[in-house]
């Protein structure tokens, strides 16, 4: 057998096998992701929206949203998926949001790639917990190194203007886009 | 019969060279100096090197495992694609598995797992050892390079996670009185802290040679 058959012959059948393995690992695990990411956003959208039972998919125009009901089946509120940039790359969060939208009920940092141990510290309760029962009228705001006192302000993490402010901003951002087609 | 035994004796002592060689005398980072990306990138806490080295751990040794396995049959014109292509499904399937099991940790971790797919050190490894030795041996090699690699990075990660954080492994160690530096967190922090483990390693092979001559 001559060299260059060999060489196209022991390629060929090592990427098949290698190919093979690949799709059974991909045919054992791809459900599981699946469940988990929708695990995730189950969590996160019941985190966000207190008193939640259930939730329903919805789409006005290009927004995506989670309508939230409760056991008796009244809407309780609404949980907005959103994402913007933040310092080093992209910020995704849920936000929920009382029925009229105009206060926030709670958010959860889903993902994001800020500084460790600055901007990262947006992934703290700490963090999260102060939009809690925050007005969005007529929008909300941070303020630095001192205790919020209006009801749409949050207090951004020491050190990390830059990504406070853009969690603030992207919701600011969809929670309007929202609004103007709801 | 005395000639089996003596057989039998080298072959378990080059064993346990090839398997410890990868703690300390050729380290894969503080020796060769190489998987550096990940080396400074992941560890701005333990988990996350320790999560790294393992994926390096099963990725090196399936692979080492299987190259050494087919060195006779791969014609050598093609050993490198081969080599990749074995490589990148090991590391696939890490993916994969971080993802269907530990969301969190490969979240964390971001690009840096699928990237395992160029590090140097599974090429390297793949190249220079696997590819030349016998299945057992490599096996052992994989093994030594890999888990030196991980003990490294867990404390590498540990030192900045514990400056940096207050932590260790997610556990308040240092109490509030502490003033985290932050500093140690960020990219200058990985190489500083490289930096005084590569100093402290060359230390204690100088004091050692120096002790051994007398």
């Amino acid at each position: 057998m001559s060299n260059s058959v060999k060489m196209i012959l022991i390629l060929t059948l090592i990427a098949c096998i290698s190919g093979g393995v690949l799709s059974l690992v991909y045919m054992i695990s791809s459900p599981l992701i699946e469940a988990n990411m929708l695990d995730e956003q189950r969590k996160s959208i019941f985190l966000v929206v207190p008193g939640a039972e259930s939730y329903e998919e919805k789409m006005k125009e290009d927004i995506t949203y989670f309508e939230c009901k409760d056991t008796s089946g009244s809407t309780v509120g609404i949980a907005l998926p959103v994402q913007g940039n933040g310092y080093q790359g992209v910020i995704k969060l849920m936000v929920g949001l009382t029925p009229d939208l105009s206060r926030i009920t709670g958010i959860k940092v889903l993902e994001q790639v800020e500084t460790p141990g600055l901007g990262g510290r947006i992934s703290e309760d700490k963090f999260q917990d102060q939009f809690k029962d925050v007005s969005t009228k007529p929008a909300v705001e941070y303020v630095k190194n001192q205790e919020p006192e209006k009801d749409t302000e949050i207090r951004a993490v020491t050190g990390a203007t830059i990504s406070s402010r853009s969690v603030v901003a992207i919701i600011n951002k969809n929670i309007q886009r929202l609004s103007s087609v709801l | 019969m005395a000639k089996i035994d003596r057989g039998d004796t080298n072959a378990k002592r080059r064993g346990f060279i090839e398997f410890a060689k990868g703690f300390w005398k050729e380290n894969p980072i503080l020796v060769m100096l190489l998987g550096l990306c990940p080396t400074l990138a992941v560890t701005t806490s333990a988990i996350n090197g320790l999560t790294m080295g393992l994926a390096v751990v099963f990725v090196l040794t399936g692979s080492s495992l299987i190259i050494s396995v087919i060195r006779n049959i791969v014609p050598k014109q093609v050993r490198i694609p081969t080599f990749i292509v074995i490589i990148a499904t090991f590391v696939t399937m890490v993916d994969l598995f971080l993802k269907a099991f530990f969301l969190d940790l490969s979240k964390a971790l971001g690009p840096f797992i699928p990237l395992i797919v160029v590090n140097c050190i599974i090429l390297g490894r793949a190249e220079a050892f696997a590819s030349k030795n016998k299945v057992w041996f490599s096996l052992l090699d994989a093994l030594g390079v890999s888990f030196g690699f991980t003990v490294t990075l867990v404390v590498l990660g540990g030192i900045r996670e514990l400056l940096g954080m207050r932590t260790f492994f997610g556990m308040n160690v240092l109490g509030e009185g502490f003033e985290p530096w932050i500093v140690m967190l960020l990219p200058p922090g990985a190489f500083i802290t490289l930096g005084f483990m590569l100093g402290a390693k060359n230390l204690i092979d100088i004091r050692m040679k120096e002790r051994k001559r007398g």
